[in-house]
Protein backbone atom coordinates (compact mmCIF):
# COMPACT_ATOMS: atom_id res chain seq x y z
CA UNK A 1 0.00 0.00 0.00
CA UNK A 2 3.01 2.29 0.13
CA UNK A 3 3.52 1.97 -3.63
CA UNK A 4 4.06 5.46 -5.02
CA UNK A 5 1.95 6.37 -8.00
CA UNK A 6 1.98 9.21 -10.54
CA UNK A 7 -0.74 11.81 -10.70
CA UNK A 8 -1.82 13.34 -14.00
CA UNK A 9 0.55 16.25 -13.32
CA UNK A 10 3.44 13.87 -13.17
CA UNK A 11 4.03 14.43 -9.46
CA UNK A 12 4.99 11.33 -7.50
CA UNK A 13 2.89 11.01 -4.38
CA UNK A 14 2.43 8.24 -1.89
CA UNK A 15 -0.92 7.25 -0.47
CA UNK A 16 0.82 7.33 2.88
CA UNK A 17 1.02 11.11 2.83
CA UNK A 18 -2.61 11.70 3.83
CA UNK A 19 -4.10 9.68 6.68
CA UNK A 20 -7.38 8.04 5.68
CA UNK A 21 -10.57 9.47 7.23
CA UNK A 22 -12.06 7.79 10.30
CA UNK A 23 -14.84 5.26 10.05
CA UNK A 24 -18.46 6.36 10.40
CA UNK A 25 -19.13 6.55 14.15
CA UNK A 26 -22.27 4.44 13.72
CA UNK A 27 -20.37 1.68 11.91
CA UNK A 28 -17.48 1.77 14.41
CA UNK A 29 -20.07 1.55 17.20
CA UNK A 30 -21.57 -1.60 15.68
CA UNK A 31 -18.06 -3.11 15.45
CA UNK A 32 -17.33 -2.23 19.07
CA UNK A 33 -20.72 -3.58 20.15
CA UNK A 34 -20.08 -6.91 18.39
CA UNK A 35 -16.68 -7.22 20.13
CA UNK A 36 -18.43 -6.60 23.46
CA UNK A 37 -21.13 -9.15 22.58
CA UNK A 38 -18.40 -11.67 21.71
CA UNK A 39 -16.93 -11.14 25.18
CA UNK A 40 -20.34 -11.81 26.77
CA UNK A 41 -20.93 -14.93 24.68
CA UNK A 42 -17.46 -16.46 24.85
CA UNK A 43 -16.39 -15.37 28.36
CA UNK A 44 -19.53 -14.30 30.22
CA UNK A 45 -17.88 -10.99 31.04
CA UNK A 46 -17.26 -7.67 29.33
CA UNK A 47 -14.40 -5.37 28.41
CA UNK A 48 -12.18 -3.30 30.69
CA UNK A 49 -9.16 -1.04 30.83
CA UNK A 50 -8.60 0.61 34.22
CA UNK A 51 -8.66 -2.82 35.91
CA UNK A 52 -5.62 -3.92 33.87
CA UNK A 53 -3.65 -0.89 35.06
CA UNK A 54 -4.67 -1.60 38.64
CA UNK A 55 -3.12 -5.06 38.23
CA UNK A 56 0.10 -3.38 37.04
CA UNK A 57 0.06 -1.01 40.04
CA UNK A 58 -0.68 -3.79 42.55
CA UNK A 59 2.07 -5.99 41.06
CA UNK A 60 4.51 -3.06 41.16
CA UNK A 61 3.74 -2.26 44.79
CA UNK A 62 4.11 -5.93 45.72
CA UNK A 63 7.53 -6.08 44.03
CA UNK A 64 8.78 -3.01 45.93
CA UNK A 65 7.07 -3.60 49.27
CA UNK A 66 5.48 -7.09 49.53
CA UNK A 67 4.25 -6.80 53.13
CA UNK A 68 2.81 -3.34 52.51
CA UNK A 69 0.88 -4.57 49.44
CA UNK A 70 -0.41 -7.66 51.22
CA UNK A 71 -1.76 -5.56 54.11
CA UNK A 72 -3.90 -3.45 51.76
CA UNK A 73 -7.33 -4.93 50.87
CA UNK A 74 -7.46 -2.93 47.64
CA UNK A 75 -4.17 -4.36 46.32
CA UNK A 76 -4.83 -7.92 47.50
CA UNK A 77 -8.04 -8.01 45.44
CA UNK A 78 -5.86 -7.56 42.35
CA UNK A 79 -2.93 -9.68 43.57
CA UNK A 80 -4.92 -12.89 44.02
CA UNK A 81 -3.58 -15.74 46.12
CA UNK A 82 0.07 -15.56 47.23
CA UNK A 83 2.31 -17.33 44.72
CA UNK A 84 0.13 -16.54 41.71
CA UNK A 85 1.26 -14.02 39.12
CA UNK A 86 -1.06 -10.96 39.26
CA UNK A 87 -0.21 -10.18 35.63
CA UNK A 88 -1.55 -13.53 34.44
CA UNK A 89 -4.92 -11.87 34.31
CA UNK A 90 -7.71 -11.60 31.73
CA UNK A 91 -7.76 -7.80 31.58
CA UNK A 92 -3.97 -7.54 31.36
CA UNK A 93 -3.97 -9.75 28.25
CA UNK A 94 -6.97 -7.86 26.88
CA UNK A 95 -5.27 -4.45 27.27
CA UNK A 96 -2.16 -5.74 25.46
CA UNK A 97 -4.56 -6.72 22.67
CA UNK A 98 -6.07 -3.21 22.71
CA UNK A 99 -2.66 -1.67 22.02
CA UNK A 100 -1.97 -4.20 19.22
CA UNK A 101 -5.42 -3.71 17.66
CA UNK A 102 -5.08 0.07 17.81
CA UNK A 103 -1.66 -0.13 16.19
CA UNK A 104 -2.96 -2.42 13.38
CA UNK A 105 -5.85 -0.07 12.60
CA UNK A 106 -3.63 3.00 12.76
CA UNK A 107 -1.02 1.46 10.45
CA UNK A 108 -3.65 0.36 7.90
CA UNK A 109 -5.00 3.91 7.81
CA UNK A 110 -1.63 5.72 7.83
CA UNK A 111 -2.43 7.37 11.15
CA UNK A 112 0.61 6.24 13.17
CA UNK A 113 2.81 9.26 13.80
CA UNK A 114 4.70 10.89 16.65
CA UNK A 115 2.49 13.77 17.67
CA UNK A 116 1.03 15.65 20.62
CA UNK A 117 -2.74 16.06 20.29
CA UNK A 118 -3.69 19.63 21.22
CA UNK A 119 -5.36 22.81 20.05
CA UNK A 120 -3.32 25.66 18.50
CA UNK A 121 -3.42 27.91 21.58
CA UNK A 122 -1.52 25.79 24.11
CA UNK A 123 2.17 24.86 24.31
CA UNK A 124 3.32 21.25 24.08
CA UNK A 125 4.67 21.26 27.66
CA UNK A 126 1.46 22.61 29.10
CA UNK A 127 -0.58 20.06 27.13
CA UNK A 128 1.60 17.23 28.47
CA UNK A 129 1.22 18.55 32.03
CA UNK A 130 -2.57 18.59 31.56
CA UNK A 131 -2.46 15.04 30.15
CA UNK A 132 -0.55 13.82 33.22
CA UNK A 133 -2.72 15.57 35.82
CA UNK A 134 -5.93 14.73 33.92
CA UNK A 135 -4.81 11.11 33.65
CA UNK A 136 -4.20 11.06 37.42
CA UNK A 137 -7.63 12.52 38.20
CA UNK A 138 -9.17 9.97 35.84
CA UNK A 139 -7.29 7.13 37.53
CA UNK A 140 -8.72 8.10 40.91
CA UNK A 141 -12.23 8.55 39.47
CA UNK A 142 -12.14 5.17 37.74
CA UNK A 143 -11.21 3.44 40.99
CA UNK A 144 -13.95 5.21 42.99
CA UNK A 145 -16.44 4.09 40.34
CA UNK A 146 -15.02 0.53 40.10
CA UNK A 147 -14.36 0.87 36.40
CA UNK A 148 -14.12 3.24 33.49
CA UNK A 149 -15.78 3.91 30.15
CA UNK A 150 -15.01 0.30 29.13
CA UNK A 151 -15.84 -1.69 32.24
CA UNK A 152 -18.72 0.45 33.47
CA UNK A 153 -20.19 2.56 30.66
CA UNK A 154 -19.97 -0.01 27.82
CA UNK A 155 -20.00 -3.36 29.62
CA UNK A 156 -22.34 -2.49 32.50
CA UNK A 157 -24.35 -0.11 30.31
CA UNK A 158 -25.30 -2.82 27.80
CA UNK A 159 -26.17 -5.14 30.72
CA UNK A 160 -28.41 -2.30 32.03
CA UNK A 161 -26.61 -1.96 35.37
CA UNK A 162 -27.95 1.03 37.31
CA UNK A 163 -24.51 1.93 38.70
CA UNK A 164 -23.00 1.91 35.20
CA UNK A 165 -25.70 4.23 33.83
CA UNK A 166 -25.32 6.55 36.82
CA UNK A 167 -21.55 6.61 36.24
CA UNK A 168 -21.97 7.36 32.53
CA UNK A 169 -24.42 10.22 33.11
CA UNK A 170 -22.09 11.65 35.79
CA UNK A 171 -19.08 11.50 33.41
CA UNK A 172 -20.87 13.42 30.65
CA UNK A 173 -22.44 15.93 33.09
CA UNK A 174 -19.11 16.72 34.73
CA UNK A 175 -17.14 16.86 31.46
CA UNK A 176 -19.63 19.32 29.95
CA UNK A 177 -19.64 21.36 33.17
CA UNK A 178 -15.85 21.90 33.15
CA UNK A 179 -15.25 21.94 29.35
CA UNK A 180 -15.39 25.74 29.29
CA UNK A 181 -12.34 26.00 31.57
CA UNK A 182 -10.24 23.75 29.31
CA UNK A 183 -11.29 25.30 25.99
CA UNK A 184 -7.84 26.84 25.41
CA UNK A 185 -6.37 23.36 25.36
CA UNK A 186 -8.59 22.12 22.53
CA UNK A 187 -10.10 24.97 20.50
CA UNK B 1 -25.08 -23.56 21.92
CA UNK B 2 -24.26 -23.19 25.59
CA UNK B 3 -23.10 -19.65 26.13
CA UNK B 4 -21.19 -18.12 27.86
CA UNK B 5 -18.75 -20.83 26.71
CA UNK B 6 -16.14 -20.17 29.43
CA UNK B 7 -18.69 -20.36 32.25
CA UNK B 8 -19.88 -23.73 30.91
CA UNK B 9 -16.31 -25.05 30.91
CA UNK B 10 -15.73 -25.28 27.14
CA UNK B 11 -12.14 -24.11 27.64
CA UNK B 12 -9.79 -23.40 30.53
CA UNK B 13 -8.03 -20.39 32.02
CA UNK B 14 -4.95 -20.47 29.77
CA UNK B 15 -7.11 -20.49 26.63
CA UNK B 16 -9.17 -17.65 28.11
CA UNK B 17 -6.07 -15.45 28.11
CA UNK B 18 -5.67 -16.05 24.38
CA UNK B 19 -9.34 -15.12 23.95
CA UNK B 20 -8.60 -11.96 25.97
CA UNK B 21 -5.81 -11.02 23.57
CA UNK B 22 -8.03 -11.45 20.50
CA UNK B 23 -11.00 -9.63 22.03
CA UNK B 24 -8.60 -6.83 23.02
CA UNK B 25 -7.30 -6.62 19.44
CA UNK B 26 -10.88 -6.22 18.16
CA UNK B 27 -11.60 -3.62 20.85
CA UNK B 28 -8.47 -1.59 20.10
CA UNK B 29 -9.03 -1.85 16.34
CA UNK B 30 -12.51 -0.34 16.49
CA UNK B 31 -11.46 2.32 19.04
CA UNK B 32 -8.81 3.52 16.59
CA UNK B 33 -11.20 3.26 13.59
CA UNK B 34 -13.66 5.42 15.51
CA UNK B 35 -11.06 8.15 15.93
CA UNK B 36 -10.54 7.54 19.64
CA UNK B 37 -6.77 7.48 19.34
CA UNK B 38 -7.00 11.25 18.92
CA UNK B 39 -7.59 13.46 21.96
CA UNK B 40 -8.85 16.27 19.72
CA UNK B 41 -11.56 13.98 18.33
CA UNK B 42 -12.52 12.84 21.82
CA UNK B 43 -12.55 16.34 23.33
CA UNK B 44 -14.65 17.68 20.43
CA UNK B 45 -17.58 15.85 22.05
CA UNK B 46 -17.60 18.40 24.87
CA UNK B 47 -17.64 21.41 22.53
CA UNK B 48 -20.43 19.94 20.34
CA UNK B 49 -18.28 20.01 17.18
CA UNK B 50 -18.04 16.22 16.76
CA UNK B 51 -20.33 14.02 18.84
CA UNK B 52 -18.76 10.69 17.90
CA UNK B 53 -17.98 9.73 21.49
CA UNK B 54 -21.69 9.71 22.24
CA UNK B 55 -22.62 8.04 18.94
CA UNK B 56 -20.03 5.26 19.09
CA UNK B 57 -20.73 4.50 22.76
CA UNK B 58 -24.48 4.33 22.35
CA UNK B 59 -24.42 2.31 19.13
CA UNK B 60 -22.05 -0.13 20.87
CA UNK B 61 -24.28 -0.34 23.96
CA UNK B 62 -27.41 -0.88 21.85
CA UNK B 63 -25.69 -3.48 19.64
CA UNK B 64 -24.37 -5.54 22.56
CA UNK B 65 -27.61 -5.12 24.54
CA UNK B 66 -29.82 -6.28 21.65
CA UNK B 67 -27.43 -9.13 20.80
CA UNK B 68 -27.45 -10.42 24.37
CA UNK B 69 -31.23 -9.96 24.61
CA UNK B 70 -31.97 -11.85 21.39
CA UNK B 71 -29.47 -14.65 22.09
CA UNK B 72 -30.96 -15.18 25.54
CA UNK B 73 -34.50 -15.03 24.10
CA UNK B 74 -33.52 -17.76 21.62
CA UNK B 75 -32.18 -19.81 24.52
CA UNK B 76 -28.59 -19.66 23.24
CA UNK B 77 -27.12 -17.47 25.99
CA UNK B 78 -27.68 -17.87 29.73
CA UNK B 79 -28.08 -14.19 30.60
CA UNK B 80 -27.73 -14.83 34.35
CA UNK B 81 -24.20 -16.16 33.75
CA UNK B 82 -22.99 -12.87 32.24
CA UNK B 83 -21.34 -10.71 34.90
CA UNK B 84 -23.13 -7.46 35.70
CA UNK B 85 -20.94 -5.00 37.64
CA UNK B 86 -22.33 -4.54 41.15
CA UNK B 87 -23.84 -1.15 41.85
CA UNK B 88 -22.38 1.10 44.56
CA UNK B 89 -24.50 4.09 43.66
CA UNK B 90 -22.98 7.08 45.50
CA UNK B 91 -19.27 6.31 44.97
CA UNK B 92 -20.01 5.52 41.31
CA UNK B 93 -21.74 8.87 40.75
CA UNK B 94 -18.92 10.70 42.55
CA UNK B 95 -16.30 8.67 40.67
CA UNK B 96 -18.02 9.59 37.40
CA UNK B 97 -17.89 13.30 38.27
CA UNK B 98 -14.16 13.05 39.03
CA UNK B 99 -13.60 10.96 35.88
CA UNK B 100 -15.32 13.57 33.68
CA UNK B 101 -12.88 16.28 34.81
CA UNK B 102 -9.97 13.96 34.05
CA UNK B 103 -11.46 13.22 30.62
CA UNK B 104 -11.62 16.88 29.49
CA UNK B 105 -8.28 17.74 31.09
CA UNK B 106 -6.33 14.65 30.01
CA UNK B 107 -8.11 14.09 26.72
CA UNK B 108 -8.43 10.31 26.91
CA UNK B 109 -10.03 7.53 28.90
CA UNK B 110 -8.12 4.46 30.16
CA UNK B 111 -8.69 2.37 27.01
CA UNK B 112 -8.26 5.12 24.45
CA UNK B 113 -4.97 6.35 25.95
CA UNK B 114 -3.52 2.88 25.16
CA UNK B 115 -4.61 3.25 21.53
CA UNK B 116 -3.21 6.81 21.43
CA UNK B 117 0.10 5.65 22.93
CA UNK B 118 0.31 2.70 20.50
CA UNK B 119 -0.19 5.03 17.52
CA UNK B 120 2.53 7.47 18.59
CA UNK B 121 0.62 10.14 20.52
CA UNK B 122 2.97 11.42 23.25
CA UNK B 123 0.12 12.95 25.23
CA UNK B 124 -1.46 9.48 25.27
CA UNK B 125 1.72 8.03 26.80
CA UNK B 126 1.84 10.80 29.41
CA UNK B 127 -1.89 10.37 30.17
CA UNK B 128 -1.26 6.65 30.70
CA UNK B 129 1.48 7.31 33.25
CA UNK B 130 -0.70 9.94 34.94
CA UNK B 131 -3.48 7.38 35.25
CA UNK B 132 -1.14 4.79 36.79
CA UNK B 133 -0.02 7.45 39.32
CA UNK B 134 -3.66 8.21 40.14
CA UNK B 135 -4.43 4.54 40.77
CA UNK B 136 -1.32 4.33 43.01
CA UNK B 137 -2.51 7.38 44.99
CA UNK B 138 -5.93 5.74 45.37
CA UNK B 139 -4.32 2.50 46.53
CA UNK B 140 -2.06 4.22 49.08
CA UNK B 141 -5.00 6.24 50.49
CA UNK B 142 -7.34 3.24 50.40
CA UNK B 143 -7.69 2.93 54.19
CA UNK B 144 -9.14 6.46 54.28
CA UNK B 145 -11.38 5.92 51.23
CA UNK B 146 -12.61 2.39 51.98
CA UNK B 147 -15.72 3.46 53.93
CA UNK B 148 -16.95 5.65 51.09
CA UNK B 149 -15.81 3.20 48.39
CA UNK B 150 -17.95 0.40 49.83
CA UNK B 151 -20.98 2.59 50.69
CA UNK B 152 -24.48 2.23 49.14
CA UNK B 153 -23.95 -1.37 47.93
CA UNK B 154 -26.89 -2.55 45.81
CA UNK B 155 -25.52 -5.73 44.22
CA UNK B 156 -26.72 -6.79 40.76
CA UNK B 157 -29.20 -3.97 40.27
CA UNK B 158 -30.46 -3.28 36.76
CA UNK B 159 -32.69 -0.71 35.06
CA UNK B 160 -35.63 -3.19 34.83
CA UNK B 161 -35.33 -3.64 38.63
CA UNK B 162 -35.22 0.12 39.17
CA UNK B 163 -38.07 1.00 36.81
CA UNK B 164 -40.14 -2.09 37.70
CA UNK B 165 -40.55 -2.79 33.98
CA UNK B 166 -40.20 -6.03 32.00
CA UNK B 167 -36.68 -6.65 30.63
CA UNK B 168 -37.79 -6.56 26.97
CA UNK B 169 -39.64 -3.27 27.39
CA UNK B 170 -36.61 -1.67 29.07
CA UNK B 171 -34.43 -2.79 26.15
CA UNK B 172 -36.94 -1.26 23.72
CA UNK B 173 -36.97 2.04 25.68
CA UNK B 174 -33.16 2.22 25.65
CA UNK B 175 -33.22 1.76 21.84
CA UNK B 176 -35.78 4.59 21.51
CA UNK B 177 -33.68 6.80 23.79
CA UNK B 178 -30.59 6.10 21.68
CA UNK B 179 -32.40 6.87 18.41
CA UNK B 180 -33.67 10.17 19.83
CA UNK B 181 -30.13 10.88 21.04
CA UNK B 182 -28.63 10.26 17.57
CA UNK B 183 -31.19 12.60 15.95
CA UNK B 184 -30.37 15.29 18.53
CA UNK B 185 -26.62 14.74 18.03
CA UNK B 186 -26.91 15.25 14.25
CA UNK B 187 -28.80 18.53 14.79
CA UNK B 188 -26.31 19.78 17.40
CA UNK B 189 -23.37 19.06 15.09
CA UNK B 190 -25.00 20.99 12.24
CA UNK B 191 -25.57 23.92 14.59
CA UNK B 192 -22.12 24.05 16.24
CA UNK B 193 -20.02 22.87 13.31
CA UNK B 194 -21.89 23.60 10.05
CA UNK B 195 -18.83 22.99 7.84
CA UNK B 196 -18.28 19.56 9.35
CA UNK B 197 -14.55 20.18 9.57
CA UNK B 198 -12.35 18.72 12.24
CA UNK B 199 -11.71 21.42 14.85
CA UNK B 200 -8.01 21.84 15.43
Amino acid sequence: MSEPFATDHGVIVSDRAEPRPYMSPYLAGVGLGLVLLAAYVVMGRGLGASGAFTSFVAAGVETVAPAHARSNAFYTEYLGDPGTNPLKNWLVFEIIGVAIGGLISGMLAGRVRKEVEKGPRISVNKRLLFAFVGGGIMGIGSKLARGCTSGQALTGGAMLSVGSWAFMIAVFASAYAVAYFFRRQWL
Amino acid sequence: MNAPFYKFGLFGEDASLLVALFIGIGFGFFLERAGFGSARKLAAQFYFTDLRVFKVMFVAIVTAMLGAFWLSWLGLLDYTQVTVPSTYLVPQIFGGLVFGVGFVMGGYCPGTCCVAAATGRLDGVVHLFGMISGILIFGELYSFIEGFYTSTPMGRFTLPDLLQLPFGLTVFLVVLLALAGFAAAERLEKKFNPSGEIPS
